[in-house]
C-alpha cells in the first residue's frame, strides 16, 4: 500500500510546477485534501488491480472437463459475497475519511482576516475591510495574505456563475450570484499561487486567473497600508501626461484611480495597476509594453472582454501607459 | 365483430410455406418511397434509428477532433473562443442527447420485440413518430450549428449564463427545444418499451425468464419514465424566462440560480444511468453467449440492475459539491453515491464469476466486452473519487473529471455498444462483420481510448479546468496535452475503421445463419434478418434460456389470424396468454404528427403564440392517426 | 426448423380489455409521465417558497372563490364519469353516448372558471417568481383539461359513427374516463398548494 501511493506521488507529481496543481499543497486545507486525494487513489488502485488480476486468471486459467459442479457454483458464490462484503467496507471507510477531511476544511467561526471576491466577466474584483487605523480599500485579480493565518473568502458574483480555485492553497467554491459562499484559504509558506476561474463563465472563462501572493506578516501589513492609500501623482512628465490624458478619455468612465476625478466601476479599480504582478486577470505580466499593448487593443488579446478598444495617439498610449506603470 | 365466427383464416389452417407467404403479405412494408415513410416495422424503424445514431457519433467525434486540435498546443489560434464554446457545447449536447441516450434505446427497439417474441413494439405508430421526432430534433440543433447559431452554454447549460440576460440570440433557445425533442422522442420509446414488456411477452416466459438486456431496458424505461419530466420543467422554466420575461432563475426577482442545477441533475444523473444500464445488458447478453453459460447470478443481476435505477435518484447534489449547499447534507450524497458501487461491484463481479465458471471464445464482441472491464471499472473507481466532496473540491470541473465520464461513457457503454454491434449485426443485416477487421477496430480504440483519456486525470490534478479554449504556455500542460491529441487520432481511426468495416459488412459480408453465435435467446430463433412478423408462429417459453434447451424444436403456439397483424397479449407476471390483440398497420399520419409538432417547437422558440396555433395543426394529425379506417386491425 | 405446437390460443378473445389491453397500459405509463411532472412543479413551488423570507412575495394569497368552485365540481364530475366508465365496461352504446356528451360539458366548464382563476393569483408571471409558478402549475393543468376535452369530444363523434360499436371504442371510452379521474387527483395536491399553502 505505501508502496503503492509512493509510486503514485512519483508519477503526478512529477515536475509539479507552474504551482496551480492539488499535488502540489502550501496550505493546510489544500494538504489536508491532498492526503485524502492520495490515500483514495491509492486504495482504488488496489482494487483495479485485484479486479483485473481476477479477470486475468478466469479468462486464461486451465479448465478440467466437467469442473463447473454445484460445489464449484457454491465456492463461486462464497467469493461474490466475501468481494462484495469488502466493496462495502472500503465505501465505508473512504465515506468516514472524506466526511473528517471535510470537517477539516471548514471555514472556522472566527478567522484573523475576511476578504470579499466578487466575481466578473472576467476578473476578479477584491474588497479588504479597513482593520481599525488602515483603511478599506479595493483591488482586482491579485490577493495578499499574511502566511500561517486562516483567511475567510467570502464569494460573490455580480453576473453569472464563477468558480473561485486556487489548487495549492484550497478546493474551489463557486461565486453564485443572489447567494454569498465562503471558503478557507491559508498559506504554510510565502510564495505567488495561481488560481483560476474553474465554472464556465462565457468567451473568457480560460483568461480569468487570480494571483495570491503570501507574504510574511510584516510584508502583509505593509502592502495593506501601502493600497488603502491614494494614487500617488507622477512626477515623471511622460507620467503625468498620461494622467491627464486618461482623466480626459474614457477611461476614467469605467476604472477608478483613488485621489483622482476617475470613479467608474465598471472595470478594475487601477489605484495601484503598477503594482500588480500582472494585467487583465493573469493574462500578462504588468510592464510598460504589456499595458500599453493590452490598452492599444484590448479586444485582439482578450477577444469578447469587456473593455473596449480606446483610440489613442502613440504618444497618449505611450504616456498612459507609463501612467498605469507608475501606479505602484 | 367478425372476430368471433370461424370465417376468419387462422394459422392452424397452414403449413409452413403458405403461412409465410400469408403473414408476409399482412406485415411486410409495402415498397417504395411511401412505404418509407408510413412503416411501422420495429426493425426498420430500429435500424434506422440506429444508423442515425451513429452518424451522430460520427459527427460529435469530428468535432472532438477540432477541439483536440485546438488544444494539442497553448494558445492556438485555430479556433477562437465563441467558436470553441460551441463546439465543446455541441460535442456534449450531441453526444449525450443525440448519440448516447437514442442508440441504446434504438437496440432495444429492434431487440426487445424479438427478445420476448412478440410480432411488433407496442404502439407502432409511436414509434415512427418518436423516430422523426428524434431526427427532426438532431437537424435543428446541426442546422443551428453550421449557421453559427449552435448553443455555446455548455450541455447542462447553467443559469444565468444561459439566461435571458448573458445569453443573446437564439442559442440558448435552440438547445432548450433541441431537448424537447429528444424528450419527447426518448419517453415515447420508454412507454413501448415498457409496455412491450409488461405484456406482450411470449407465453410462458415469466419474470424470472426475461432476458437480462430486457431487464436493463425495462429499468432504463423506467428511468426515462420517471427523470425526463424534471428536464422537460427545467428546459420549458428557462425558455419562459427568456421569451415571456418568467423569473424561476433570477435571484433578483425571487428566482433562484442553484434551481436550475437541481432540475438538471435531478435528470442528468439518472441520465448517465440510462446509458449506462443497456451497455449492462449487452454486457450480460454477450458474456452469456461467449462463456458458453448462463450469466452467473440471474437474481442478484437483476436486483443489482433495479437497486442501480432506484439509487440513482439519490445522487444529483453530487455534481453540485461546490456549489456552496450545506457541507453536512453533501455528506449525505457522497455516502449515496459511494452505495452505487455496490450494486455495480456486484455486476462486475458476477461477470467475473461467469468468466471463470465458463468457457471463454475470444470473438470480437468478447473483446470488447473485455475492454469494458478494465477501463470501466477504472472509470467507476474514479466515480467513488469524485463522490468524496473534499476530493471533488480540487478536481471538479476539471479534466479529471472529462477523465471520469469518458471512461465511464466510453469505456462502460460505448465498447459494450462496439460489441453488440459485432454481436447483432448479422440478426440486423443478415450478414456477419468481419472477425479480422473486429480485432484491428477493438485494439486502435481499445489502445487510442486510454492513451487519450488516462492522461487527462494527471491534467486535472495539476490544475487544468474543463472548457477552456486555450491555456498558457507558462503553464505545465502542453506536452501532456499535446500527447492527448496525438492518441486521439489514433482512437479516431478505429472508430473510421468500425464505420468502414460495418459499411462494407452490410454491403458484402458474409450472409449469417439465423444463430450464428450459438447464443440462447429467442432473437436467435427466427431467421437473419427476421421476416416483418417476426415469428412465423409464436415461440413457447419454458426456461431462461430457450434455444439451449430446445435447439432445434423450439415449442410455438398456434391459433392466430393470418389475415391482420396479430400478436399476442400475456400477463404481466406469468406471461399466461390473455388475448389475440391486433398491431396497427402501416401509416403516414405519425410522420405529419411529428412534421406539425417539430414547427410547432422551432416556432415557439420566436413566439409563444407558436404553442396556440401550432396545436391546431398537431390535433389534426393525431385525430386523423387514431380515427379508425374500419380495417381488420380494428375488428374485436 | 422443426417446430412442435405446444399452445392453442384460437379461443382468446380478438381484442384485450382493461388490464389486458395494451393501450390501458399506455395511458398508465402517460399518466406516471406527466404525475412526475406535476409532482416537480409542486416541488419547484415549495423550493421558491422555502428561499422567500415572506410568501406570497409581493401579493396577497389568492382568492378562493374561483380555485374553491373549480375543485367542487371537478371532484362532482367524477360521479358520472365513474357511471360512464360502468356503461362502458357493459357495452351499452347508447348509455355512453349520453355519458360522454354529458362528460364534454364538464370538461368544458372548468376551463372557464380557471379563466378567473388566474386573475384570482394578483399577480402576473413577469412579475416575480411566485407569479410565474403559480401561472406554470395553473398552465400546465389547464392543458390536461383542454386534451382530456378533445380527446373526449373526438370519441363523442366517433360513437356516433359507424365505429361507434366496437369493444375498442368501449375501451377507449373507459381509457378515457380514467384519464379523467387522473386529471382530478393532480388537481387536487395542485389546488391545496396554491391556494393553501399560502395561507399558512
Ligand atoms: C455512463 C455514465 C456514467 C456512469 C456509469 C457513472 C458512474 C459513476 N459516477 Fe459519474 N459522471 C458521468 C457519467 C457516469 N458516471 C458524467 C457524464 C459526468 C459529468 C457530467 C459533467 O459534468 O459534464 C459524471 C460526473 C460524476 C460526478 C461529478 C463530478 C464533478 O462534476 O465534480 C460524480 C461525483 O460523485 C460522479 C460519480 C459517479 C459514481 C460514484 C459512479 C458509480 O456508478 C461508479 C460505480 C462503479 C464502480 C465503483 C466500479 C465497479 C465496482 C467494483 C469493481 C467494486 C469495487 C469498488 C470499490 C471497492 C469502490 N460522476
Ligand atoms: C458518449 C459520450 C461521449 C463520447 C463518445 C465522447 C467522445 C470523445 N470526447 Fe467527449 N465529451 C462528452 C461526451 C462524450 N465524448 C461530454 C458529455 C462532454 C462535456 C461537454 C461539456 O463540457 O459541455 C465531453 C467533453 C469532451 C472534452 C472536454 C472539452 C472541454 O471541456 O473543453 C474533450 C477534450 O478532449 C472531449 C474529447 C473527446 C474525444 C477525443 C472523444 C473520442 O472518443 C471521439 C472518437 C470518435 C471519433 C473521432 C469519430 C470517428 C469517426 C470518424 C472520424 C469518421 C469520419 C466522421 C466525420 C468526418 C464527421 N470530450
Ligand atoms: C467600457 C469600460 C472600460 C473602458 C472605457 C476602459 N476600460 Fe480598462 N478595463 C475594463 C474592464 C471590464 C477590464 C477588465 C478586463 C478583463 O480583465 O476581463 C479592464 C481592464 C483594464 C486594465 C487591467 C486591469 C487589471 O487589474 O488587470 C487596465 C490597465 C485598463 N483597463 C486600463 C484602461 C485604460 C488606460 C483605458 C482608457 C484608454 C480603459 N481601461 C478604458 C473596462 C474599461
Ligand atoms: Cu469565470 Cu469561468
Ligand atoms: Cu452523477
Amino acid at each position: 500500500m505505501r508502496a503503492v501511493s509512493a509510486l503514485l506521488i512519483a508519477a503526478l507529481a512529477s515536475g509539479c510546477s507552474g504551482n496551480q496543481s492539488a499535488l502540489d499543497p502550501h496550505g493546510a486545507p489544500a494538504m489536508h485534501v491532498e492526503h485524502l486525494i492520495i490515500g483514495i487513489i491509492a486504495i482504488c488502485t488496489v482494487v483495479w488491480v485485484l479486479v483485473m488480476a481476477t479477470l486475468g486468471v478466469a479468462l486464461l486459467r486451465g479448465r478440467r472437463a466437467g469442473a463447473d459442479n454445484a460445489k464449484h457454483e457454491a465456492r463461486l458464490t462464497m467469493t461474490v459475497v466475501a468481494a462484495v462484503a469488502a466493496t462495502v467496507a472500503i465505501i465505508a471507510g473512504v465515506t468516514i475519511a472524506s466526511f473528517y477531511t471535510t470537517r477539516n476544511i471548514g471555514v472556522p467561526e472566527s478567522a484573523a482576516l475576511t476578504i470579499t471576491v466578487r466575481g466578473q466577466q472576467w476578473w476578479w474584483q477584491v474588497f479588504y475591510a479597513g482593520a481599525g487605523a488602515a483603511p478599506g480599500f479595493q483591488t482586482a485579480n491579485e490577493i495578499h495574505i499574511p502566511i500561517r493565518t486562516d483567511v475567510h473568502l467570502r464569494l460573490e458574483s455580480l453576473d453569472v456563475i464563477h468558480s473561485f480555485w486556487v489548487p495549492s492553497l484550497a478546493g474551489k467554491q463557486d461565486l453564485v450570484p443572489g447567494r454569498s459562499n465562503s471558503v478557507l484559504l491559508r498559506a504554510e509558506k510565502s510564495g505567488v499561487y495561481r488560481g483560476q476561474c474553474a465554472e464556465f463563465c462565457g468567451l473568457q472563462h480560460s483568461h480569468m486567473a487570480i494571483m495570491v501572493v503570501a507574504e510574511a506578516p510584516a510584508d502583509y501589513d505593509r502592502w495593506a497600508a501601502s493600497q488603502g492609500g491614494d494614487a500617488m501623482t507622477p512626477a515623471d512628465p511622460d507620467a503625468a501626461a498620461g494622467r491627464a490624458a486618461f482623466l480626459a478619455k474614457p477611461c476614467a468612465a469605467c476604472h477608478t484611480v483613488r485621489g483622482t476625478p476617475a470613479n467608474g466601476t465598471t472595470g478594475p479599480d487601477l489605484t495601484h495597476i503598477g503594482g500588480r504582478r500582472t494585467i487583465a486577470a493573469g493574462l500578462m505580466e504588468t510592464t510598460r509594453g504589456s499595458l500599453a499593448a493590452w490598452i492599444a487593443d484590448p479586444q485582439t488579446l482578450k477577444p469578447g472582454n469587456n473593455m473596449p478598444m480606446v483610440p489613442l495617439t502613440s504618444a497618449e498610449l505611450q504616456n498612459i501607459s507609463a501612467y498605469m506603470e507608475s501606479l505602484k | 365483430m367478425t372476430g368471433r365466427d370461424g370465417s376468419d383464416s387462422r394459422d392452424t389452417a397452414f403449413n409452413d410455406a403458405e403461412l409465410d407467404r400469408r403473414l408476409a403479405s399482412v406485415w411486410s412494408t409495402p415498397p417504395g418511397l411511401w412505404g418509407i415513410l408510413s412503416t411501422v416495422d420495429h426493425k426498420i424503424i430500429g435500424r434506422r434509428y440506429i444508423t442515425t445514431a451513429f452518424v451522430f457519433l460520427a459527427l460529435g467525434g469530428f468535432l472532438s477532433l477540432l477541439m483536440r486540435l485546438q488544444l494539442a498546443q497553448p494558445e492556438a489560434r485555430f479556433i477562437g473562443p465563441d467558436r470553441y464554446n460551441q463546439i465543446f457545447t455541441m460535442h456534449g449536447t450531441n453526444m449525450m442527447f443525440l448519440f448516447a441516450v437514442p442508440v441504446m434505446q434504438a437496440m432495444a427497439v429492434y431487440l426487445v420485440p424479438l427478445m420476448v417474441g412478440t410480432r411488433n413494439i407496442a404502439f407502432p405508430r409511436l414509434n415512427a413518430f418518436s423516430y422523426w421526432i428524434y431526427l427532426a430534433g438532431g437537424l435543428l440543433l446541426w442546422l443551428a450549428f453550421v449557421l453559427d447559431a449552435g448553443p455555446d452554454i455548455g450541455w447542462f447549460a447553467y443559469v444565468p449564463l444561459s439566461g435571458p440576460q448573458y445569453a443573446a440570440g437564439k442559442r440558448a433557445d435552440i438547445w432548450a427545444q433541441m431537448i424537447t425533442f429528444t424528450e419527447v422522442s426518448a419517453l415515447a420509446v420508454a412507454v413501448e418499451i415498457v409496455v412491450t414488456v409488461f405484456k406482450q411477452r411470449a407465453p410462458g416466459m415469466s419474470l424470472d425468464r426475461i432476458p437480462l438486456f430486457v431487464w436493463s431496458m425495462l429499468v432504463t424505461s423506467f428511468l426515462v419514465i420517471l427523470a425526463m419530466p424534471a428536464i422537460v420543467i427545467a428546459s420549458t422554466s428557462l425558455i419562459l424566462d427568456r421569451l415571456v420575461e418568467t423569473h424561476f432563475f433570477n435571484p433578483a426577482e425571487g428566482g433562484d440560480v442553484l434551481l436550475w442545477q437541481h432540475l438538471f441533475w435531478f435528470f442528468g444523473h439518472p441520465e448517465v444511468y440510462i446509458i449506462f444500464l443497456p451497455a449492462v445488458g449487452m454486457v450480460s447478453s454477450i458474456v452469456a453467449t461467449f462463456t458458453r453459460r448462463p450469466v452467473f447470478g440471474y437474481l442478484a443481476m437483476v436486483m443489482a440492475i433495479i437497486a442501480t435505477g432506484v439509487l440513482a435518484f439519490g445522487l444529483w447534489v453530487h455534481h453540485m459539491f461546490v456549489a456552496g449547499l450545506p457541507r453536512l447534507g453533501q455528506s449525505f450524497f457522497t455516502a449515496s453515491s459511494m452505495a452505487i458501487a455496490v450494486p455495480a461491484g456486484l455486476q462486475i463481479f458476477c461477470w467475473l464469476a461467469t468468466m471463470w465458471a465458463g468457457r471463454p471464445i475470444f470473438k470480437t464482441p468478447f473483446l470488447f466486452v473485455i475492454g469494458f472491464v478494465v477501463t470501466f471499472v477504472i472509470g467507476g473507481l474514479t466515480g467513488v473519487m469524485v463522490a468524496s466532496v473534499p476530493f471533488d473540491t480540487q478536481v471538479h470541473d476539471t479534466y479529471f473529471v472529462v477523465a471520469h465520464f469518458h471512461y465511464v461513457l466510453i469505456g462502460g457503454a460505448v465498447f459494450p455498444l462496439l460489441g453488440a454491434a459485432y454481436y447483432w449485426f448479422p440478426k440486423l443485416t443478415g450478414r456477419m462483420m468481419s472477425e479480422t477487421l473486429g480485432r484491428w477496430v477493438f485494439g486502435l480504440i481499445f489502445a487510442g481510448f486510454n492513451l487519450t483519456f488516462f492522461p487527462m486525470h494527471i491534467l486535472g490534478l495539476r490544475g487544468m479546468p474543463r472548457r477552456i479554449y486555450t491555456y498558457q504556455p507558462e503553464m505545465p500542460w502542453s506536452a501532456l496535452n499535446m500527447f492527448i491529441s496525438l492518441s486521439a487520432i489514433i482512437l479516431a481511426l478505429g472508430f473510421l475503421l468500425f464505420f468502414v468495416d460495418a459499411i462494407r459488412s452490410a454491403r458484402s459480408g458474409a450472409a449469417a445463419p439465423s444463430n450464428p453465435w450459438g447464443a440462447s435467446t429467442l432473437e436467435w430463433a427466427t431467421s437473419s434478418p427476421p421476416p416483418p412478423y417476426n415469428f412465423a408462429r409464436l415461440p413457447v417459453v419454458g426456461s431462461l434460456e430457450p434455444l439451449s434447451d430446445h435447439s432445434d424444436d423450439l415449442p410455438v403456439a398456434a391459433g392466430l389470424r393470418v389475415d391482420r397483424r396479430e400478436l399476442l397479449v400475456s400477463s404481466v407476471v406469468e406471461a399466461i396468454p390473455e388475448a389475440r390483440e391486433s398491431s396497427s398497420g402501416d401509416s403516414i399520419w405519425p410522420l405529419w404528427a411529428a412534421l406539425a409538432t417539430s414547427a410547432t417547437l422551432i416556432w415557439s422558440i420566436f413566439t409563444p403564440w407558436a404553442v396556440v396555433w401550432g396545436s391546431i395543426p398537431v390535433a389534426i394529425a393525431l385525430i386523423g392517426w387514431f380515427w379508425p379506417k374500419g380495417v381488420p386491425e380494428d375488428e374485436s | 426448423m422443426k417446430e412442435g405446437t405446444t399452445l392453442d390460443l384460437t379461443d382468446l378473445p380478438p381484442h384485450g380489455l382493461g388490464t389486458a389491453s395494451v393501450s390501458w397500459w399506455g395511458t398508465l405509463a402517460f399518466m406516471l409521465i406527466e404525475g412526475t411532472g406535476f409532482a416537480l412543479s409542486i416541488v419547484v413551488y415549495l423550493y421558491l417558497m422555502s428561499l422567500a423570507q415572506r410568501w406570497p412575495l409581493d401579493a396577497p394569497p389568492p382568492d378562493l372563490l374561483a380555485g374553491t368552485t373549480l375543485t367542487a365540481l371537478l371532484v362532482a364530475s367524477l360521479v358520472p364519469n365513474i357511471v360512464l366508465a360502468r356503461w362502458a365496461r357493459n357495452q351499452d352504446l347508447l348509455k355512453v353516448r349520453i355519458g360522454l356528451i354529458v362528460m364534454s360539458l364538464l370538461g368544458m366548464a372548468p376551463l372557464i372558471l380557471r379563466a378567473f382563476e388566474f386573475p384570482a393569483m394578483h399577480i402576473k408571471w413577469d412579475q416575480n417568481a411566485y407569479g410565474s409558478i403559480v401561472w406554470v402549475m395553473l398552465g400546465l393543468h389547464t392543458t390536461h383539461i383542454l386534451t382530456d376535452l378533445v380527446e373526449t369530444l373526438v370519441l363523442t363523434c366517433l360513437m356516433f359513427s359507424r365505429h361507434g360499436d366496437n369493444a375498442r371504442r368501449f375501451g377507449d371510452v373507459s381509457d378515457n374516463t380514467m384519464y379523467w379521474n387522473f386529471v382530478v387527483a393532480t388537481w387536487l395536491p395542485m389546488y391545496a398548494c396554491l391556494y393553501w399553502v399560502p395561507r399558512l
